[in-house]
């Protein structure tokens, strides 16, 4: 007897030539809560989806041993009929159903071909009381809190007769409470012999949670850590998980000419009432020109939510406090009052919110603009086509004309594309969401020189990243931001790897 | 670069743009045939392209309306309830035509303004916000001719519109001069705009298609303009319904297609969250279109009433799904931001011809019906297979 439940031996796993996991060793003993841990990237969903089907077999290389017995999954139900079951961290819950037909959707409780209802509620309530949660069934999931529908998650799981649960940051959503709640749930789960693996980024959880924390960095395991060997220490883990030096992939800082305050955050917040909970609190925040500052965080932490509340609140936040541009008190209204003002947002989602896919370059790198080429109201295509060659030139992008449908183009010269069609724009403050999100090393570089060319013309970049190296390797300022508020501010000097993660993490 | 080869490569690279073309083409040269060149005679063209204009220009809102990712089904029953209004203040108020026609219009943009303001601000579905307008409009025609049943229009200035002719000023062989003259002014009116265009393109040192060809695209649409300025000259000349439908088109093109607005329409439409993000008033775009929709609605309508120069109880019907079958003929997508203005109105052209011809060809109602949903779906499905290829 081994003692495991999960074998994952060598996993290897690469995306169109991009490897995201290589020889890739995890292993979970039978009964213990085990913690994954890594950046941002580092290969954590993607091993978590090798091993629930959504990768079928034969499009990784390694094997997975389950209970002592290889498997082939070829699709998520193949794995939890094994009884492996994963709750995502964005709820697969139908929000207008009701909490018993939530809990057995797919796995109806039948009377010859029909479904029992009464046995379905009744089978319902035996999940619910396992899990803690005192509600009826028969309310509609939309109604209950977010810790609760959690606890749905987990009851569905249970009546799926699971035997290793797989959490992916489970408590990032939730409050102080609910997550305590969370952790407790899993203690009793595992007094009832259910194995849990649990994703998450803050390290405190790990630290009171965890029989053993594996710790992936770079698709690579890094090592595992045995809390009964006392190894699980907030030390340990974040100089494993970041442990890796900056390389020289960011060009050389131009000399430094850092001039007055040209925004400012006082006391910022922003209240969701899509949400129904504040996405930022208390935020006190300055950019002064000619610097970059960077905001460091992990996701879901309101560094989006930061840039967006400040670019004209295109997301309608209830706002409270000042924003303050240049000294001058502004409310705006619009994202055209925001642009007006000088800031311009470069968005995390290119192909999402910020790119027109279906039309050329052209059109993508005038449109916030227009009015730069247009003379009353009527474009003068010639100019246009100047100027957007122009910025073509001076962005890099590499496309045969500018024609060209920016849809097809690579993420890459998307990414330049997205970058241009701001800087057209003028703007003094410059506000880059995830700059180099998805894009190869030779276009992160060009995009790092384009930055740099524009700190030293005077401009003012915020730079949103979840990449420390790139934070630390590009950046004069450092904030660290985690659950909507500003949990620390670091010269560059003073800032490391170990420290951001410590202020993210809190 | 031989003329051939470049020629082959500039149709290969616009064939979306040019099928719909190269089809009403197509129709036209089958039906001619097969009446033995009765189609194409001066009094059925003239006929055609009138019966076309109250269609047409709902067509040419619709195809921004669909830009925008949205569809009115109200603008039927709005044009008939507006033409009514329209026969109303001209018969019993007594009000004169350059009063009526502006009052009319502005109605029109009030009523496209608050579909708006349903779809716009309060978020309710196009599809569901203008449907209710389809029935109350339908129910607002019904009250205002319920007492009455149809109204007779005697204002001569107002049926002209819809059944007059630009005044000829001479006969010459049997051809209207001031068509003539109207068809060759716009001839010489397309090449010099062409040729100032090309001049600015090399000034800014850009690539232009070569002589050759440029030739040959003046040459081709002079000679499209001066047959279709032939053949109605022949007949009574331009109607005013014709040079309505063309005042429009050209307006609205050259909305779409050179100013700040028009770009904005489309950028709306191609991705609305970007647009906002882009310092765009998605709302306002909202607003514009559906208002512009709601005025050329009341242009139909005018055209509708003055053509059977009464308002009757059952104006409108199927006239937004004519439209909307127009725009897609046209080359318009649902998934937004892409469809062109000239494409609606030979959208709106094939599907007329498609009836005309079907007509002279005695074939039945029911048949029409058929064929022409089956050409509405080629027509689709063409769209989706070329834009599969580029994708």
């Amino acid at each position: 007897m081994s003692g495991y439940i999960l074998e994952m031996n060598e996993i290897s796993k690469s995306f169109t030539g991009v490897k995201a996991l290589s020889n890739v060793n995890f292993k979970v003993r039978k009964g213990e809560i085990h913690c994954l841990i890594g950046e941002n990237g580092a290969g954590k969903s993607t091993l978590m989806k090798v091993l629930s089907g959504v990768y079928p077999y034969g499009t990784y290389e390694g094997d997975i041993v389950f209970e002592e017995s290889v498997q082939q999954f070829n699709k998520i139900s193949d794995s939890v009929q094994t009884g492996i079951v994963i709750i995502y961290q964005e709820l697969a819950l139908f929000p207008d159903l009701t909490v018993y037909e939530n809990i057995f959707v797919g796995n109806e409780v039948k009377r010859g071909n029909l479904v029992d209802w009464n046995q379905t509620i009744a089978e319902a309530k035996k999940m619910l009381k396992r899990v803690g949660l005192d509600v009826n069934p028969e309310t509609l999931v939309k109604d209950l809190s977010v810790g609760k529908q959690q606890l749905v998650e987990i009851a569905k799981a249970l009546s799926k007769d699971v035997k290793l649960l797989i959490l992916d940051e489970p408590t990032a959503a939730l409050n102080e409470d609910d997550s305590e709640n969370l952790l407790k749930l899993l203690g009793e789960l595992k007094k009832q012999g259910i194995t849990s693996i649990m994703i998450s980024h803050k390290l405190k959880e790990v630290i009171s949670i965890a029989d053993q924390a594996t710790v992936l960095r770079d698709g690579k395991t890094i090592c595992t850590l045995d809390a009964s060997k006392g190894e699980i220490s907030e030390n340990m883990i974040i100089k494993n998980m970041v442990g890796r030096d900056i390389d020289d992939i960011y060009p050389k800082r131009p000399d430094k000419k850092i001039g007055e305050t040209i925004l400012e955050l006082n006391d910022w917040s922003a209240y969701s009432t899509e949400l129904g909970r504040h996405v930022l609190r208390d935020i006190d925040f300055h950019v002064k020109k000619g610097e970059i500052v960077g905001i460091a965080g992990l996701m879901g932490s309101g560094r989006t939510e930061l840039a967006l509340s400040v670019f004209g609140n295109p997301k309608n936040y209830k706002l409270e406090g000042h924003l303050k541009v240049l000294g001058v008190e502004k409310t705006f209204k619009h994202t055209s009052d925001a642009i007006k003002s000088g800031i311009a947002y470069v968005t995390e989602d290119r192909k999402g919110d910020g790119l027109f896919l279906i039309q050329d370059i052209k059109n993508n790198i005038t449109a916030a603009n227009l009015n730069e080429v247009a003379d009353k109201g009527i474009i003068n295509e010639n100019e246009e086509v100047k100027r957007a060659t122009e910025y073509k030139r001076s962005m890099y992008i590499k496309a045969s004309s500018l024609e060209q449908t920016v849809g097809n183009l690579s993420g890459g010269n998307q990414q330049k594309v997205s970058l241009g069609k701001w800087l057209f724009v003028g703007p003094k403050i410059l506000i880059l969401d995830e700059p180099t999100r998805g894009i190869d090393v030779g276009a992160k570089f060009e995009i790092y020189t384009i930055m740099n060319q524009l700190i030293s013309e005077g401009m003012s970049i915020i730079m949103i990243s979840s990449e420390l190296g790139e934070v630390l390797g590009m950046s004069d300022r450092v904030y660290v931001m985690a659950e909507g508020r500003m949990k620390g501010e670091l010269p560059i000097e003073e800032a490391n790897q170990e420290n951001i993660m410590q202020l993210a993490t809190q | 670069m031989g003329f051939i080869k470049e020629a082959r490569m500039l149709v290969k690279e616009n064939i979306r743009d040019y099928g719909m073309y190269i089809a009403l083409f197509v129709i036209m040269l089958t039906f001619s045939i097969m009446t033995d060149g009765l189609f194409m005679s001066s009094r059925n063209i003239s006929n055609l392209l009138d019966s076309t204009g109250y269609i047409a220009v709902l067509a040419v809102g619709m195809t921004l309306v669909i830009v925008i990712r949205h569809i009115d089904l109200s603008v039927g029953f709005a044009a008939g309830f507006l033409g009514a209004i329209a026969a109303i203040l001209l018969t019993k108020m007594g009000l004169p035509i350059y009063v009526t026609i502006p009052v009319i219009l502005v109605l029109g943009i009030v009523i496209g303004l608050f579909n708006g303001l349903l779809i716009a601000k309060y978020a309710i579905p196009s599809f569901v916000a203008t449907l209710a307008g389809m029935l109350i409009f339908r129910g607002a025609l019904l009250q205002v001719t319920e007492k009455t049943g149809t109204i007779i229009i005697k204002d001569d200035a107002f049926n002209a519109i819809g059944n007059g002719f630009i005044p000829s000023l001479m006969i010459v062989n049997g051809l209207h001069l001031l068509s003539l003259i109207l068809g060759l002014l716009s001839i010489l009116l397309y090449i010099y705009s062409e040729i100032s265009t090309r001049r600015n393109k090399i000034k800014y040192q850009f690539d232009v298609v070569s002589k050759g060809i440029f030739t040959f695209k003046l040459i081709f649409v002079s000679a499209i303009i001066a047959y279709v300025t032939w053949i109605l000259a022949g007949y009574n000349g331009f109607s005013w319904t014709v040079v309505i439908m063309l005042l429009v088109v050209v307006a609205y093109h050259f909305l779409t297609t050179k100013t700040v607005l028009g770009r904005h329409i489309y950028a709306v439409g191609s991705n609305p969250e970007a647009a906002h993000l882009s310092g765009i008033n998605v709302n306002k775009i909202t607003y514009m279109v559906f208002g512009s929709m709601g005025m050329l609605a009341a242009l139909s309508g005018i055209l509708f009433t003055s053509r059977l120069q009464s308002a009757t109880t059952t104006a409108g019907t199927l006239f937004e799904l004519d439209a909307i079958a127009a725009a897609y003929v046209g080359g318009v997508s649902s998934a937004g931001g892409v469809g062109k203005v000239t494409g609606a109105i030979i959208g709106a052209i094939v599907m007329a011809s498609l009836s005309s011809g079907m007509n002279l060809l005695g074939v039945g109602v029911s048949m029409q019906y058929m064929i022409r949903g089956g050409v509405l779906v080629a027509a689709v499905l063409f769209d989706v297979m070329t834009r599969k290829k580029r994708g």
